[in-house]
């Protein structure tokens, strides 16, 4: 008895492929890239989940992981090496300091990462564990699984559709960011992006 | 402990230059008058019984609702005589300005830009005095006792309803 053939749909099958192909671009600007080594060092090994290999450029990542402290002053260059990364793409907060900027409420430094570009999967930890990225990426993979990340060209065509008044019909392979969870909150903690 | 470079200044300085001295824990202190700021430093530097050849840190102390609101520190270390003193300068609210000691010592550059940038404590004559720490776009002086510590500047956000 074995298989002669089989059957799926070929969006589940790229997005597989996909969420074992992670190149992902460090974006390490304070102590949690030693935690950020350890984890690409082999003990924790995160090459195990297909994620092995670091690109120091955004042109070839299509994951971007925040590692650390992110100021006021960093945004627009965390914003432009975001825009620079190709399609479809990703982004983990590494740390309670990209994810809310941790205990630093001052001046200087930016309240979370997702002030300036969209955040998928959250890493809590002053740093956090290896074990804790390793399920962050875990986490990461079931969404991609799913199709659910960030696709700007996807987005922009989307709104000039609906500026037309028609509807952009969405290709099967396409990565899309996840909605669904906003409906879930009251609105009073809707995330609205515009903090100042 | 020996009070060798408060000896000397006071020896050197007898008009009114040192407005107070004193010796802490081995660790000698002196005053200065703003205009003799530059003067002071450059003796000390050149004085043979002196040689504080290393500009070890300058900074701002923000004495909120006293008068001078300023305190302008300067550390000195000899370190062919292996001794060090400490200098402070009162800077008022209305006028924060002070001679420059980029021409005393070329380490001076960067520090002056960060008291500056956090302080607003301007010095006359500096090369390059641009904000060193925060970016141009910044308004005010955040490390000022008046300045709201949590009041961000932010230089780039997502709007509501942006394609990203």
């Amino acid at each position: 008895m074995g298989a002669d053939f089989v059957t799926g749909k070929l969006a589940d099958v790229v997005n597989w492929a996909r969420k074992f192909s992670l190149f992902s671009y460090p974006f390490v600007t304070a102590c949690c890239g030693m935690e950020y080594m350890s984890v690409a060092a082999p003990k924790y090994d995160i090459a195990r989940f297909g994620a092995e290999f670091p690109r120091f450029s955004p042109r070839q990542a299509d994951l971007m992981i925040i590692v650390g402290t992110i100021t006021e002053r960093q945004g627009p260059a965390l914003r432009r090496i975001y825009d620079q990364m190709c399609e479809p793409k990703w982004v983990i907060a590494f740390g309670v300091c990209a994810s809310t900027g941790g205990f630093y409420q001052n001046y200087s430094t930016m309240p979370g990462a997702d002030q300036v570009v969209p955040v998928d999967v959250y890493i809590p930890g002053c740093p956090p564990r290896p074990e804790q990225v390793l399920d962050a990426l875990v986490l990461l993979q079931e969404r991609i699984q799913r199709g659910e990340g960030h696709s700007q060209v996807v987005l922009k065509a989307e709104a000039l559709a609906k500026k037309k008044g028609g509807e952009y019909d969405v290709p099967a392979m396409s990565i899309k960011p996840r909605t669904d969870h906003l409906a879930a909150l009251p609105s009073a903690t809707k995330p609205t992006g515009g903090e100042g | 402990m020996s009070q060798n470079v408060l000896e000397r200044l006071k020896a050197q300085f007898t008009g009114g230059e040192l407005l107070d001295t004193g010796s802490q824990h081995g660790d000698e202190w002196a005053r200065i008058r703003r205009d003799a700021w530059v003067t002071v430093a450059t003796f000390l530097r050149d004085d043979p019984a002196t040689k504080m050849e290393m500009f070890t840190d300058l900074t701002v102390v923000d004495r909120f609702a006293t008068e001078p609101r300023f305190d302008v520190v300067l550390h000195l270390y000899s370190v062919s005589l292996k001794q060090r003193v400490r200098l402070y300068a009162g800077v008022p609210e209305e006028d924060p300005t002070l001679e420059t000691l980029v021409p005393v010592w070329a380490g001076a550059n960067w520090f002056e830009r960060e008291a500056y940038d956090l302080y607003g404590v301007r010095f006359k004559g500096h090369p390059d005095l641009r904000r060193i720490l925060m970016y141009p776009e910044f308004v005010g002086h955040p490390l000022r006792k008046d300045y709201p510590k949590e009041k961000r500047q932010p230089l780039v956000r997502r709007q509501p309803g942006s394609v990203d």
